[in-house]
C-alpha cells in the first residue's frame, strides 16, 4: 500500500514534469512574436474558415472597413490581420517562415523593396496568381516587378507611390515665393535641380525656425524614383556606382545637404514627426501614401496650410503586393480574398480612406479623396496630380539588395554629409565601403 | 538509482538543449558556410572564410572597439556609483524600504520604454538636455551623430537602468558584514571613510567580482539600447557606425543585410571574447583569494 502511494506520487510528479516540458516546447509552435499584434474582426468560431493576412505599417484594409465588408459578403469566412509595424522586422521574419514552410499567414504582403528578392528566391513558395486574375487590370510595370523569368506572377499589386510635392503655402508666402500649385509645378518642371534652386531662394527669406525641406535623403529618394536605372541594370547586375540615375539623384541630394536648406531630419523618426507638428520644414517629397501621414502628424495646426503640386519628374516611391504562400491551408479562399482586396473598386476605397494610390488604372476615373483630405490640402486636385504622375512612371530595374543598398546611401553617405559636415566625396566613399560590405565583396 | 531528482532537473536541460545548445551548435555550423537569409537551404561550405572576412573588416574592429569603450564608460561609473549609493543606504535612514524600492524601479522599466524617453531627452532639436546646455551657454550637441556624444548617451541609458540593481546587490553584501569589524575599527580610531576603505571594500570583494562579471557580459551583448537609440536604421549605429556595437553589427549583417553566415561568425566571435574575459576574471579572482 505504502509503496504504491509512493509509486503513484512519483508517477504524478513525472507526469507533471513532462507536461511542463512539453508545454514549454510547444510554446514555440504558437505565433506570438514581439512587435506584432492581432487586429481585425471576427472570432473564427463555428465552422468558419479563418484567413490570416500578414501586413506591415498601415495597410488601410481594416481602416477602410474592407475586412468587415468581405466577411459580410462571405459569412463563412473570418479574417484576422497580423500587423508588424516595421518592414525591416516583418520581412526577415516572413522570409524564414516561407522557407520553413510553416507559420506563414494565408496572405502575405510584400513591399516593393523586397519584391525582387521574393521573385528571385521565394517564387516556389508562392501560388502563381497569373492564372487567377485578369492581369491587364494592373499597370504593366507593377505586374513586371512581381513576375518571375518564367512568367509566374507571385503577388498582386496593391498601391503604388506616384510622386508629388507637398508644400506649406503659408510658409511659401512669408518667404515671398509663388504659392500657386500650377505655377510652382511649372517653375521646377523636369528637373529636381530647379526645385533645389527654389529652395535656395526660400532660404534667403525663410521664416525663422524653418527650412525648405525635411531631409536630403527624401529628395534623393524622390529623384531616384523617376530613374529607370538605379542600383541594378536590366540583367540584374549591380551597377550602382556607375548608374546614371544614382549619380543624378546623389548630386541633387548633395546640393541640398550642403546648402543649409534641410531640417536634417531622418524620415520616419520621432523628431521627423515633431517637425511636421511644429511646421519646421516647408516642403516634402510626397508619394501618395505620404498624404495620410502628413494629415496625421501635422494635425489640426496644419489644416488648410498644406498644398500639393506636381513633382519635377514623374516618379514612384514605395507600394506593395499581396501574395498567397503555398504553405497556407486555405489557398483557394486566400486567392479569392487577395483578388477581391486588390480589385479596382476596393483599391478606390482604400484611396478614399488614406490616399494610398491604386495600381489599377481603371480605378483612376472614379477616385474620390475624402472631403477632409481635400480640405486639409487646400482643395488640391490630388487625384489628377497623382494619376498624371502614375501614367508616366518609367519602368525601373530592381534587384535583390535594393533596400540595404538604398539604406547605405541615405543613412550612411548622405547622413554623414548632412549631419557630420563631411564632404560629398567622403560621403560617397563611406557609402561605397558600406555597400561593399552589404554585397559581401 | 533514483530517477526523480534527474526528472525534476530535466525540464531545464531539455529546454536549454532545445533553445540554447542546438542553436549554438547550429550557429557554429552556419558560421562555416555561406548562408543567405533568403536562401537558407542553398548554403555552401566556406570554411573559415567568414572569420577571415571579419578579421579584415574595418566594420568589425570598429564594432569591437565601440563595444569596449561603451562597456567601460557605462560599467565603471555604474559600479562606482552603486557602491556609493549602497553605502549611503546602509546608514539608518527613515523609510529605508522606500529608498530601496525607488533604486530598483529603473531596472523594472523595459529597455524600450526607457530608451524612447532618453531619445527624446537627447533629441538634437528641442531635447531637454540641449535645452539645459543652452542655459549654461553651450552649443547644442547632435547627440546621435557626434562620436563621443552618442557613446555617452547610450552609456547613460545603461547606467540609469543598472545602477540601482547593483546598489542593492552591494547593500545585501554590506549588511552581511559583521558589525564587530566596524566596532574594532572605530576603537582603533578609523573614521567613516577609513572604515569604508579598509573594512567594507575588502569584505565586498567577491560581490564586486560578481557584479563585474555580470556587467561585462551585459556590456559585450549590448544591443537594445543602441538599436532603439538609433531610431530608423538603428542597426547601423549612426552614420559613421560611431555607436555600432558587436550585437548591432551581428543584427545588421544577419537580418538587415541577410548574410547569416557572417552574422553567425560574429556571434561565435562574441562568444569566444566572453570566454577569454571569463578566464581573465577567473585568474584575477584566484590571485585575489591567494593574496587574502
Amino acid at each position: 500500500m505504502r509503496t504504491s502511494t509512493r509509486g503513484s506520487r512519483r508517477l504524478m510528479a513525472l507526469a507533471a514534469v513532462a507536461a511542463l516540458t512539453t508545454g514549454l516546447l510547444a510554446g514555440c509552435a504558437e505565433d506570438s512574436d514581439d512587435g506584432s499584434s492581432n487586429e481585425g474582426g471576427g472570432n473564427g468560431g463555428g465552422g468558419k474558415t479563418t484567413l490570416t493576412i500578414g501586413t506591415f505599417g498601415v495597410f488601410g484594409y481594416k481602416q477602410a472597413g474592407l475586412y468587415d465588408e468581405y466577411m459580410k459578403l462571405h459569412p463563412d469566412i473570418s479574417i484576422k490581420e497580423n500587423v508588424t509595424t516595421r518592414t525591416d522586422v516583418y520581412w526577415p521574419k516572413t522570409l524564414t517562415r516561407l522557407q520553413a514552410g510553416s507559420g506563414t499567414d494565408d496572405i502575405q504582403a510584400i513591399e516593393v523593396g523586397n519584391i525582387t528578392e521574393a521573385v528571385q528566391t521565394q517564387a516556389d513558395k508562392f501560388v502563381d496568381l497569373g492564372k487567377e486574375v485578369d492581369k491587364s487590370q494592373w499597370l504593366d510595370w507593377k505586374n513586371t516587378q512581381a513576375t518571375t523569368k518564367d512568367g509566374k506572377l507571385i503577388g498582386l499589386g496593391t498601391d503604388i507611390g506616384p510622386m508629388a510635392i507637398c508644400y506649406r503655402k503659408d510658409l511659401f508666402e512669408k518667404a515671398g515665393l509663388e504659392t500657386d500649385r500650377a505655377k510652382l509645378a511649372e517653375q521646377w518642371n523636369g528637373d529636381w535641380g530647379k526645385y533645389v534652386d527654389l529652395g535656395k531662394q526660400y532660404m534667403k527669406k525663410a521664416p525663422s525656425g524653418t527650412k525648405f525641406v525635411d531631409s536630403a535623403s527624401s529628395v534623393y529618394n524622390a529623384a531616384l524614383g523617376g530613374e529607370t536605372e538605379r542600383y541594378y541594370d536590366k540583367d540584374g547586375n549591380v551597377v550602382w556606382d556607375k548608374s546614371a540615375g544614382v549619380k543624378k539623384a546623389w548630386n541633387v541630394a548633395m546640393d541640398v545637404a550642403t546648402s543649409d536648406m534641410s531640417a536634417k531630419l531622418k524620415q520616419f523618426d520621432k523628431p521627423w514627426d515633431q517637425g511636421y507638428a511644429n511646421g519646421t520644414f516647408a516642403t516634402v517629397a510626397c508619394p501618395a501614401w505620404m498624404i495620410g501621414y502628413i494629415q496625421e502628424k501635422s494635425g489640426e495646426a496644419g489644416k488648410g496650410k498644406w498644398d500639393v503640386a506636381a513633382a519635377p519628374t514623374a516618379a514612384n516611391w514605395g507600394g506593395s503586393f499581396v501574395g498567397v504562400p503555398t504553405a497556407g491551408k486555405h489557398q483557394k479562399e486566400a486567392i479569392a480574398l487577395a483578388k477581391w482586396l486588390t480589385a479596382p473598386e476596393q483599391q478606390a476605397k482604400v484611396f478614399a480612406k488614406q490616399a494610398s494610390f491604386p495600381s489599377t488604372p481603371s480605378a483612376y476615373g472614379s477616385l474620390k479623396p475624402a472631403s477632409a483630405t481635400q480640405e486639409y490640402f487646400s482643395g488640391a486636385p490630388i487625384t489628377q496630380i497623382f494619376s498624371d504622375s502614375a501614367k508616366t512612371i518609367p519602368t525601373q530595374y530592381l534587384g535583390t539588395k535594393d533596400q540595404p543598398i538604398g539604406t547605405a546611401i541615405t543613412d550612411i553617405g548622405i547622413l554623414q554629409v548632412e549631419q557630420k559636415g563631411k564632404s560629398a566625396a567622403q560621403g560617397w566613399d563611406a557609402a561605397t565601403a558600406e555597400i561593399k560590405d552589404v554585397l559581401g565583396q | 538509482m533514483k530517477a526523480s531528482p534527474y526528472a525534476f532537473i530535466a525540464p531545464f536541460f531539455i529546454v536549454f538543449g532545445a533553445f540554447s545548445l542546438v542553436p549554438l551548435l547550429y550557429t557554429a555550423w552556419y558560421s562555416l558556410h555561406d548562408v543567405q537569409l533568403a536562401n537558407l537551404d542553398g548554403q555552401t561550405w566556406a570554411g573559415l572564410k567568414n572569420y577571415e572576412n571579419l578579421l579584415s573588416s574595418d566594420f568589425f574592429w570598429n564594432a569591437l572597439w565601440n563595444t569596449l569603450t561603451i562597456g567601460v564608460i557605462s560599467t565603471v561609473p555604474q559600479l562606482v556609483m552603486a557602491i556609493g549609493l549602497a553605502h549611503l543606504l546602509n546608514y539608518k535612514l527613515r523609510g529605508s524600504t522606500v529608498w530601496r524600492v525607488v533604486m530598483l524601479t529603473p531596472y523594472a522599466t523595459s529597455v524600450a520604454a526607457a530608451t524612447l524617453v532618453f531619445v527624446l531627452l537627447y533629441s538634437w532639436d528641442g531635447g531637454m538636455i540641449n535645452w539645459l546646455l543652452d542655459f549654461v551657454g553651450i552649443d547644442p550637441v547632435n547627440w546621435r551623430e557626434s562620436d563621443w556624444g552618442s557613446q555617452f548617451a547610450v552609456s547613460s541609458i545603461v547606467i540609469w537602468r543598472w545602477t540601482g540593481y547593483n546598489a542593492l546587490i552591494y547593500l545585501a553584501a554590506m549588511q552581511a558584514i559583521p558589525a564587530d569589524l566596524y566596532e574594532s575599527a572605530a576603537i582603533d580610531g578609523a573614521n567613516r571613510w577609513q572604515q569604508f576603505i579598509h573594512v567594507t571594500i575588502p569584505q565586498l570583494r567577491p560581490t564586486i567580482l560578481f557584479t563585474v562579471v555580470v556587467s561585462t557580459i551585459g556590456a559585450t551583448q549590448l544591443f537594445g539600447e543602441p538599436l532603439l537609440f538609433g531610431g530608423v536604421s538603428g542597426s547601423k549605429g549612426g552614420s559613421e557606425h560611431q555607436y555600432q556595437t558587436l550585437g548591432l553589427y551581428m543584427y545588421d549583417q544577419g537580418w538587415i543585410i541577410g548574410n547569416l553566415g557572417k552574422a553567425s561568425a560574429i556571434a561565435w566571435t562574441m562568444f569566444l571574447i566572453l570566454l577569454i574575459v571569463a578566464v581573465i576574471q577567473l585568474l584575477i579572482s584566484r590571485r585575489l583569494r591567494k593574496s587574502q
